[in-house]
């Protein structure tokens, strides 16, 4: 093939030269080019290799169908596309582009070796061939065949470029802006309806932009749609996925085709709800399957005529047509008529239209009827072809610097069938068409089958008197699928059109078998001597086309990929130096080193502050739940284990949570302020699930109840002041709220003020301290703390985070729902028998507790665990044995689920899940971790005070 | 994106503003203690899963957070109509 620009005609902007790299190398196209058609122009034939043979390709298509020419796009560092169609690719002043699978150039690929080998590479090769040794795979043979086989070099940087995302409402969607859906989108524009119109390509006009002749319509019809306030045209817009309930989504390209790169959203995806979707997506061309169909210059008919009339290139100075449908004589009629030079017309069938046998004598063009090429010449262009007549082994070759195909047309069924439409086969056209919708949608113009360039005859192969063993009949270029290697499959004893695509990858590649998956389906069906609508068809999935990961991102990445809660404290912990983890959503402060302490250092200085002074925690993300109503009590005495009416107002009390299935699902202590009012509280991660639990029994189970729920969590910010100071720290601090021993004993609320802000004062302990949590609106939340921290001065007051919170409550033995429990957890396992209101009737998960597993003897139970070695911390998540000299696998008793240093006993403590661990109170156990076996005795959980002296002060 | 009608809202709404709920119109027994073992087991755990028409709960979470029943083709994926919690079945 050897390209070149026509002198006149096209699209293309004649006054606006653009220069841009292939390879390196550097030419130069007019504004309005395609990379593929500028190449064209320049004489480039060659555009890829091909994925499992490497085998030189040129273009096949002009659109979004292109399965050879796929290049990567380099816009600077980390802007970075592999896997682009050229035809797709606007050039612009600086685009720099390169292509694939090749190595070390396109024209000297050393992976061509594969092709040579082909014989060696049939269908099911690589599950046939790498199967043993099974550890070869890793090593060996997945590398290299990924090496070998591939597409584009996937990008190795963090992608700069930004994203935008739009919903979008209308009553009528279009997609497609070629003539049917151009003609839809005027009539329906006059109605009123909002309306919005999508195009893959930068210009609206589909296969009116490749003739002349329709450019005046085109462009009326334009400025009336453009001028239309009711009317929104998309163009670079791809609907990539249509899905339940008229949900389409696109992604609109805004800034690849400029020449500079800037900080404007790169792409922009769009979801869009449309009332009623109109698909006008058109019909794509099949190639014909023949030897040699897939050297460079071999494409298709209508891509040469849209390269012509619309780019203004001739793809060839000899043009030969290979045609089994008339849409490729009137092609040939339109590139002969704009100057390009037409070397013959063969068609397989016998009999064409006298129309167009007129036609071609009239512009000189030789024709040979019933005849197939059954060879090409050239490898990495056209040079001749040879043909031979149907059934007669007379061959003759023809010299021609392309070959087109005209080998039929292929409705466009993509995004209908993602709307689960049906389809129907039509014998005549040889395709698959849109039956019954799904949704309300309607199919139009050629992607319904509807078109006026005339009809044709399908064949599956071309007739060929060549040993259909020795030659190479490409249905899938992309994947390298010969026809030879569907025949195989099926000899194989594959029956379903579905296990014949995966065994042979056909369609299974970037374009998704646009131009292959029904000559595959032909082949397959001659092969099984099976019509073609009992062999089935593939289902179309999304996306139509590749999208980015960018695109579907949008702005969901970095910070923004999750909400981050942060409390009102937050500022004050990260100017003090705090490290955070993440808990749920919520950042909390871990710990707070001073200058060199690592988190160990850390967090025994910050233990053993609050065993000795006062410490000050910020326990705001602590989940809180408003009851309110005369059945509040009713209410919550049904939900949790304890009982709840006889609780005094001004008490607080310990809530134990199952699921109906008995299982420990959240704990947390609440707070009756008044007869109808509670203060619950719920464990950080777990406030979202217990509201819709409660609202659940709530609204379903007792709407009877006259309770109402209301989520507090973010309505208070929470100090907790723990520490045998606390309440000398606090006593001048408060108003109307006497602190003593005997008037605010352990587990109580108060109201009052505090530094002059209204305060639900708890006394409430998750150290074993003396301790105070106190709830101010959640504004004054860090006023407060620093006030705390000013007045504790004189106690030497030290904030402490989540780690050291977690080690003071392990030396008390107080459990962390969903660390120390599993959701396999009952409060019997747990040693929370006395949180179970034994003579209550019922409440959520009573019945189940008497289920014969939940009774049954050898359930993992909570304890604690002293190691032999008091230095030795175990690994939390560690399995737990008797036996360690046991053969492996060894059995498993139970697991370690909280683990730490604990400074203020001078050893390490953790706590276990053991089968009858209850029952083994003194007995030896073994951890067995990388660095050796441990040995541990079962203990209480209750490491510190445990007659509690310390919290009734 | 299924849409989904809320009977409380009287609106047609994306399904990212609701929370499925399982399977509809199975009752807390009003006193568990007379359930055999068996008898609450199918309760808690024996679900219905079937070829076209499922009862089902859904909770218009980031709506007005009510629980309500649903009739939807779990073939097709189309609900063919939402009801009020108790109100019966259809």
């Amino acid at each position: 093939m050897s390209g070149y620009r026509l002198p006149a005609g096209g699209r293309i902007d004649r006054s606006k030269p653009v220069a841009f790299q292939f390879d390196g190398k550097r030419y130069q196209g007019f504004a309005g080019d395609t990379l593929a058609s500028a190449l064209l122009a320049n004489g480039v034939s060659l555009f890829g290799r091909s994925f499992k043979y490497h085998r030189p390709r040129g273009l096949l298509a002009a659109g979004s169908e292109e399965p050879n020419a796929l290049v990567s796009v380099h816009r600077g560092p980390g802007r970075f596309t592999p896997n682009l169609r050229a035809t797709n690719v606007e050039i612009h002043d600086g685009l720099n582009a390169s292509s694939q699978n090749r190595w070390p150039s396109l024209k000297t690929d050393f992976g061509a070796i594969n092709d040579r080998l082909g014989m060696f590479f049939p269908a099911g090769f690589y599950n046939k061939t790498f199967m043993w040794p099974r550890s070869f795979w890793d090593r060996l043979y997945e590398p290299a065949i990924r090496k070998m086989a591939g597409l584009g070099d996937a990008p190795t940087e963090v992608d700069p470029d930004n994203y935008a995302a739009t919903y979008a409402h209308c009553d009528l969607l279009i997609v497609g802006a070629g003539p049917a859906g151009l003609d839809a989108a005027l009539e329906a524009s006059g109605t009123g309806k909002r309306l919005i119109l999508i195009d893959e390509q930068d210009e609206a006009g589909g296969g009116a932009l490749a003739d002349p002749a329709l450019w005046p319509w085109l462009e009326r019809s334009m400025k009336a749609l453009s001028s239309a306030a009711n009317v929104t045209i998309l163009t670079r817009t791809t609907a990539f996925g249509y899905y339940h309930d008229n949900f389409v989504g696109a992604v609109q390209r805004l800034t690849d085709h400029l020449p500079a790169n800037s900080e404007a959203p790169r792409e922009k995806l769009w979801r869009i709800r449309a009332g009623e979707v109109l698909l006008a997506q058109g019909a794509i061309e099949r190639p014909l399957v023949f030897d040699g169909n897939d050297t460079p210059g071999v494409m298709l008919s209508s891509a040469a005529k849209i390269f012509a009339n619309r780019y203004g290139v001739a793809v060839g100075k000899s043009l030969a047509l290979m045609a089994v449908h008339d849409s490729g004589w009137h092609d040939v009629f339109a590139l002969k008529k704009a100057g390009v030079g037409i070397a013959a017309i063969i068609d397989a069938r016998d009999v064409v239209d006298e129309s167009l046998l007129a036609e071609a004598a009239a512009l000189g063009v030789a024709v040979h009827l019933n005849h197939s090429v059954i060879g090409v010449k050239g490898r990495h262009q056209v040079a001749s072809i040879e043909i031979c007549a149907n059934g007669n082994d007379v061959r003759r070759s023809i010299p021609c610097d392309a070959l087109l195909m005209a080998g039929g047309w292929t409705p466009s069924v993509h995004l209908w069938s993602h709307s689960k439409g049906s389809l129907k086969w039509r014998d005549d056209l040889g395709a698959y068409v849109p039956d019954q919708p799904n949704e309300n949608c309607r199919s139009i113009g050629a992607c319904s089958g509807d078109w006026d360039f005339g009809t044709g005859a399908v064949y599956d192969v071309l007739p060929t008197p060549k040993d259909q063993a020795r030659i190479k009949a490409f249905v899938d270029f992309q994947n390298d699928v010969t026809a030879k290697d569907i025949n195989l499959a099926v000899r194989e004893g594959f029956r379903s059109i579905e296990h014949i695509k995966r065994y042979t990858t056909n369609g299974m590649a970037t374009d998704q078998g646009k131009t292959s998956n029904l000559n595959g389906l032909q082949i397959a069906s001659t092969a099984l001597a099976k019509a073609v609508p009992d062999i089935g068809l593939t289902t179309f999935r999304p996306p139509y086309t590749p999208q980015t990961f960018g695109a579907l991102a949008g702005h969901a990445k970095g910070a923004l990929f999750q909400a981050t809660r942060t409390t009102n404290i937050d500022g004050w912990a990260e100017e003090n130096g705090a490290i955070f983890e993440l808990v749920a959503q919520w950042r909390r402060a871990r710990y707070f080193p001073k200058f060199g302490e690592d988190m160990h250092a850390a967090v025994n200085r910050e233990c053993v502050a609050v065993r000795n002074s006062v410490g000050i925690f910020d326990a705001s993300t602590l989940g809180k739940i408003e009851v309110v109503g005369p059945d509040a009590a009713e209410f919550l005495n049904r939900m949790y284990t304890n009982p709840w009416k006889a609780l005094e107002p001004g008490r607080c009390r310990y809530g134990l949570l199952l699921k109906e299935d008995g299982f420990i699902t959240d704990d947390g202590v609440s707070a009756r302020l008044a007869p109808d009012r509670f203060h619950l509280t719920t464990t950080t991660g777990g406030a979202a699930r217990v509201l819709n639990m409660m609202e659940d029994y709530l609204q379903t189970e007792w709407p009877d109840l006259n309770v109402w729920l209301t989520s507090t969590t973010e309505q208070y910010a929470v100090i907790a002041l723990q520490g045998p100071n606390a309440r000398k720290l606090l006593e001048p601090l408060v108003e109307g709220i006497d602190l003593s021993a005997e008037a605010f004993p352990h587990m109580a609320i108060r109201e009052g003020l505090i530094c002059g802000i209204p305060t639900r004062l708890f006394r409430v302990s998750f150290t074993g301290e003396l301790g105070f949590e106190i709830n101010v609106p959640t504004a004054y939340g860090r006023a407060l703390w620093e006030r705390l921290m000013a007045e504790g001065a004189d106690y030497g007051i030290t904030p402490y985070g989540t780690e050291t919170m977690h080690v003071l409550r392990a030396e008390k033995g107080f459990i962390i729902v969903g660390q120390d429990t599993d959701g396999t957890v009952t409060p019997y396992d747990a040693g929370l028998d006395w949180a179970v209101g034994k003579k209550k009737p019922d409440f959520v998960g009573r019945r189940s507790l008497a289920r014969p597993d939940i009774i049954a003897v050898g359930r993992r139970q909570l304890v604690g665990l002293l190691t032999e070695d008091p230095k030795m911390v175990l690994e939390e998540g560690a399995q737990i044995v008797a036996d360690p000299n046991q053969p492996v696998p060894m059995t498993m008793i139970g697991h370690v689920t909280s683990s730490y240093w604990s400074e203020t006993l001078g050893r390490s403590i953790a706590m276990a899940l053991v089968a009858n661990g209850h029952a083994m109170l003194g007995e030896t156990i073994y951890v067995p971790m990388p660095d050796g076996t441990h040995k541990a005795a079962i203990s209480s959980m209750v490491f510190y005070d445990p007659q509690g002296a310390r919290l009734h002060v | 994106m299924i849409l989904i009608h809320c009977p409380y809202c009287d609106e047609q709404r994306p399904e990212i503003e609701f929370a499925y709920a399982g399977q509809a119109h199975i009752a807390r027994p009003v006193d568990p203690d007379t359930y055999s073992d068996e008898e609450w087991e199918r309760f808690l755990f024996i679900r219905a899963n079937p070829r076209g028409r499922h009862h089902e709960r859904w909770r218009h979470s980031h709506g007005c957070g009510r629980f309500f029943n649903a009739v939807r083709d779990t073939v097709t994926d189309k609900f063919e109509t939402t009801y009020k919690a108790g109100e019966p079945r259809k």
